[in-house]
């Protein structure tokens, strides 16, 4: 390793006052601010920084950017960091990937190309059989595996979302997309140009003194202009309306944070990616692109070889041999153009000692620079129906004329449209701007007519913008794909064109299918290096041309996006009740039901049971869905939701109903007051409460807009406390004076307003969830800690205690009642929980009545009624065996096997009878009561259960709710 | 992702919404047949051209309104704008 950094060079982008001292393999090493981690290894002298994936062999640098294939490093707990592109920083832990022992020596070396041992399809065809060996074979590739290393322990990193929504996005800051993000800014569209390198210019940038100076000149004027600037980031998706996916990274979001940007228009200026030539070693270390030479020249002053052959078909390699040249290293320059190409780069221990021509030239060289053409990446515009099609005068791909009805809305510029001079490139890319800003105000216009309630059109609309750009020419380019010996075409994946020529051979001869076969531009830089020659030696292989071939599709991301960025920050809101702090003092366990934190219990769940059944106990059930619904058609709307029947319930008393779904499926269940002539108050259950708001809204807003009532979600405007138990009244007594709560006064099922301990307007409804005596008070929610406080120390010489979910679920299973989504699913019918008498077949019109009728008189010519299953109350024969909830229920077939007939679903242990108890639900034709049961357990085991008579396993009168 | 034009609250991601399916009225439930009535329920007709849809804006004002939609190239063209539309379809 000798060093190779050159003396100053003007427009390089480091700074040699500040040194970075970091590692690399262990060993200590330097390199200067502005380096990136592989122009710092280069100067250093380092050659191989790799081991290419499945031969092993030694790998330098080619591209010496992002896209570069050989130069994928570990960096401290972070893998396949594209050492190409990210910039130094001090202290950074660097080493090679995929090498044992070392990236110099390598023991799994095979360098013996294309041997038959590790032939394309070589894992499928060995690995295949027998299926049981697979967790061996799994062990053993493992080691072979590229990628690095994963340190499970890393602490976790926070990635940030951004969400944008400019006129107008360009993707590519050189000189085109410069050009039109300037041109597009001053004509008052709003600007976002993203970059993907550090800093803007493109090609420019490692061009001469009067392309830096233009270059500088673009980026200032996009400052002035008010474009947002986004360097290393990429547009990495496009989808509908242009939708994109922006990935920026190491910016203040996050190691990489995702912009989802909704932009008007999109200009793709992507500019051009330098194509590597197929030829026997064109993978050693040594072999380098024109841009690669160029850039590790120009940018970061590293000498990449002392003696360089430079075969060039273009100016770039022109421009690159020329560089070379004046930087003092020894260049023999091929033309291409004169007709003579590379045939084989060789060497001893895999590296660069001459270069063997097509006429049989032989050149000593330890650098050898190709110029070999373009490809042009036209990811985006295929992401926008675009498809490219090739020029074989031009050797590459452009996009072909548009017909995509969003096509006016994706436009491109710079080299994905064709060549020019650079005052030509920045006028194509002027045009093109001043076209997006123009169709961006269009287009926004439009949207503001189709939705003119938002926000009023203010002016007419602009004229359409007719595309007027002069088109850029396409300079003439020599086709030069592969020489007429084999070499490597992905030199992410390892895949020659041996391997491509014997996949088309097997039969895999369309691109698609060898492209899967072998592996090719699946790799690390996902076919921006290698899909034409992929095709190119397809087409060889195939007799056929690249034009009738074509290209693989470009899916997104165009560049790739980590996991991190992707998932971001969670948005999911938790909720809380405004008793919540309170349950946390009193040691609650929570459970997460939906969206809301509850205490499942405070610690004994069976004595929470106990105390409610003989003291009292209070439990919040804020959750509980409460719509507020007022207005003379009220009574419709109730009549319209629930099954039963609403317009004779008197003011002052509580009902409960159950809605169904216009299928006839139980839906939700709860209670309804009526406050007042008009008003009623809803309630709905916890985890349907907004289903059911949405599900109103859209009765009223779709179906009975004439109606005159108003719905108001006040779930979050009262914290819901329910107070159950024997002594329950003596309690409320003591806090309430504005309301008799005589057994008399205020019966079961009616609902009372008053004053609860010093709190006015809460509203109190008589109800027997638990089974017991309990009223329900509804109280402003900023009054909800004094209430709750203000019964605990009121009861205390009762015995008043907190209760939490599962008391209160264990309670309702005690008495039968079910809870939708538990005991019903989305095949539960009304009548399968034995509802018939509740449904009012004599209402003209409600929700799912046509369904229920025929669910209960029998569908005209079809489905008997009786078949629908039904739910059962079960008691298992051994009353300390408590079956898991969904576990099947059986009976024994006339063959002699066994057929599910139903399913249990919910079981306890029931701290008052001092058994196990279930419901469940199962087939009719073995419903009928004293029936016997057979469950099968989680073990297997069948255990015989008993139907009981009623739902309620525990005072099927219901006396204990009415004293 | 799609922009949804919602006439209140102007262009919006369609993940703000929800499509709710195609405008259609319902039947009338004390005449109808099972067959009329299920076709209505589960029957989508899904063409590949225009069709009139119901969206609701979940994230936005909460209204259901009613869209014109190129199902095979994903356009929307807003109906004009006038009284509410009585025909959005709930399900």
């Amino acid at each position: 390793m000798s060093p190779q950094r050159l003396p100053a060079r003007p427009g390089e982008v480091i700074d040699r006052d500040r040194a970075l001292a970091f590692t690399w393999n262990g060993r200590a090493v330097s390199g200067l601010a502005g380096d990136t981690i592989a122009s710092a290894l280069a100067a250093g002298g380092c050659r191989v920084f790799s081991r290419s994936m499945k031969y092993h062999r030694p790998r330098g640098i080619l591209t010496a950017d992002y896209w570069d294939p050989n130069t994928l490093l570990q960096v401290g707990e972070e893998p396949n960091v594209r050492a190409g592109h990210r910039l130094l920083e001090a202290g950074m832990a660097v080493s090679a990937q995929n090498a044992w022992p070392s990236v110099r020596w390598d023991a799994k070396v095979l360098t013996n190309l294309g041997g038959r041992a590790l032939s394309a399809g070589f894992y499928y065809k060995t690995f295949m059989r027998p299926r049981w060996l697979w967790p061996a074979y799994e062990k053993v590739l493992a080691r072979f595996a590229p990628g690095g290393v994963i340190d499970a322990g890393s602490a976790p990193r926070r990635h940030d979302k951004r969400y944008a929504h400019p006129d107008v996005v360009v993707a590519g800051g050189g000189p085109a997309g410069l050009a039109a993000a300037v041109a597009a800014a001053r004509a008052g569209a709003g600007v976002l140009l993203v970059e993907h390198e550090h800093a803007l210019g493109g090609h420019l940038r490692w061009g001469t003194k009067h392309e830096r100076s233009i270059a500088a000149a673009l980026a200032d004027a996009a400052q002035v202009a008010g474009v947002e600037i986004l360097t290393d980031a990429t547009v990495t998706g496009r989808w509908e309306d242009n939708w994109l996916a922006i990935v920026e990274r190491g910016g203040a979001g996050g190691p990489e944070r995702l912009i989802k940007a909704r932009a008007k228009v999109l200009v793709v200026a992507a500019g051009l990616i330098e194509r590597p030539y197929v030829f026997a070693g064109n993978d050693r270390p040594g072999v380098m692109l024109s841009q690669g030479a160029r850039r590790l020249l120009n940018l970061w002053a590293v000498r990449p070889g002392s003696r360089a052959v430079v075969w060039s078909a273009n100016t770039a390699g022109d421009a690159a041999a020329a560089d070379l040249e004046a930087a003092g290293v020894a260049v023999e320059h091929v033309d291409a153009r004169a007709g003579c190409t590379v045939a084989a780069a060789q060497g001893r221990r895999g590296g660069l000692e001459q270069v063997v021509l097509s006429d049989g030239t032989r050149l000593e060289a330890d650098l050898l620079v190709t110029a070999a053409g373009w490809t042009a990446p036209t990811s985006l515009l295929n992401m926008a129906g675009v498809r490219p099609r090739y020029d074989p005068a031009a050797a590459r791909f452009f996009p072909a004329e548009p017909d995509v009805p969003e096509a006016g809305t994706v436009l491109s510029t710079g080299g994905i449209s064709g060549d020019g001079s650079l005052d030509e490139l920045v006028g194509h890319g002027e045009a093109t701007g001043r076209l997006a800003a123009a169709r961006a105000a269009t287009l926004a216009h439009r949207l503001q007519v189709a939705t003119a309630w938002a926000a009023p059109v203010d002016g007419r609309e602009p004229p359409e913008a007719p595309d007027e750009r002069t088109p850029l020419g396409r300079d003439p380019h020599p086709e030069l794909y592969r020489s007429s010996t084999d070499g490597i075409v992905d030199l992410s994946e390892d895949v020659s064109s041996r391997d491509l020529r014997h996949g088309a051979a097997e039969g895999f001869d369309s691109v698609e299918l060898v492209k899967r076969w072998t592996t090719a531009t699946m790799g690390s830089a996902q076919g921006k290096l290698e899909t034409v020659n992929t095709v190119a030696v397809l087409a060889d292989a195939t007799d056929s041309t690249i034009s009738e071939v074509g290209t693989t599709t470009w899916r997104p991301p165009f560049a790739p996006v980590t996991l991190g960025a992707l998932a971001g920050r969670m948005f999911e809101p938790v909720r809380i009740s405004s008793l919540h702090d309170l349950h946390v003092a009193a040691g609650m366990t929570p459970i997460q039901a939906g969206q809301w934190i509850r205490p499942e219990h405070y610690g004994d769940p069976a004595a929470e049971v106990r105390n409610v059944r003989t003291n009292v106990g209070i439990i919040d059930v804020s959750p509980l869905g409460k719509l507020d619904i007022q207005g003379p058609d009220a009574a419709d709307l109730l009549s319209l939701l629930y099954v039963n029947k609403w317009r004779r319930l008197a003011a002052g008393a509580v009902r409960y109903g159950v809605m169904c779904a216009e299928d006839g499926v139980i839906l939700d269940d709860g209670v309804t007051g009526r406050l007042g002539e008009d008003h009623y108050l809803m309630s709905t259950t916890s985890s349907g409460s907004g289903a059911m708001e949405v599900w109103i809204q859209n009765w009223l807003q779709t179906e009975h807009p004439d109606w005159r009532v108003r719905v108001t979600p006040v779930t979050d405007a009262y914290t819901s406390i329910n107070v159950a138990g024997p002594r329950s009244r003596t309690l409320l007594e003591r806090l309430v004076d504005d309301v008799d709560l005589g057994p008399e006064a205020f019966k079961y099922m009616q609902v009372r307003r008053g004053t609860v301990a010093g709190v006015a307007g809460c509203v109190m409804w008589r109800i027997g969830f638990t089974g017991e005596l309990s009223y329900e008070l509804h109280v402003p929610a900023g009054f909800g800690p004094h209430v709750w406080q203000a019964l605990l120390a009121a009861g205390a010489d009762l015995g008043v205690a907190p209760f939490g979910l599962e008391a209160q679920r264990i309670m309702r299973l005690e008495k039968g009642h079910f809870i939708v989504g538990q005991d019903t699913d989305a095949l539960t019918k009304a009548p399968t929980a034995g509802l018939e008498r509740l449904i009012k077949l004599d209402k003209p019109d409600f929700c799912g009545r046509p369904e229920l009728q025929w669910a209960l008189d029998g569908e005209p010519g079809a489905e008997d009624p009786e078949a629908l299953p039904r739910l059962v109350a079960v008691q298992p024969t051994d009353p300390a065996y408590v079956p898991p909830e969904a576990c099947q229920i059986v009976v024994a077939g006339s063959d002699g096997n066994e057929r599910i007939i139903g399913r249990i679903t919910s079981s306890r242990f029931s701290p008052t009878l001092e058994r196990s108890i279930c419901l469940a639900q199962v087939e009719a034709a073995h419903a009928a009561p004293e029936g016997t049961l057979t469950i099968v357990g989680t073990d297997g085991r069948r255990r015989s259960a008993l139907i009981i008579a009623h739902h309620a396993h525990f005072d099927p009168e219901g006396e204990r709710l009415r004293v | 992702m799609l922009l949804v034009p919602c006439p209140h609250c102007g262009p919006r991601n369609s993940a703000d919404l929800t499509l709710v399916g195609e405008s259609e009225s319902r039947p009338d439930p004390s005449a109808t047949t099972p067959v009329e009535w299920r076709a209505y329920l589960y029957e989508e007709h899904n063409p590949a051209g225009w069709t009139r849809e119901t969206w609701y804006c979940r994230l936005g004002c909460g209204r259901f309104f009613v869209t014109e939609r190129h199902r095979g190239q994903n356009r929307f063209r807003n109906p004009p704008l006038g009284a509410p539309d009585e025909s959005a379809r709930r399900r």
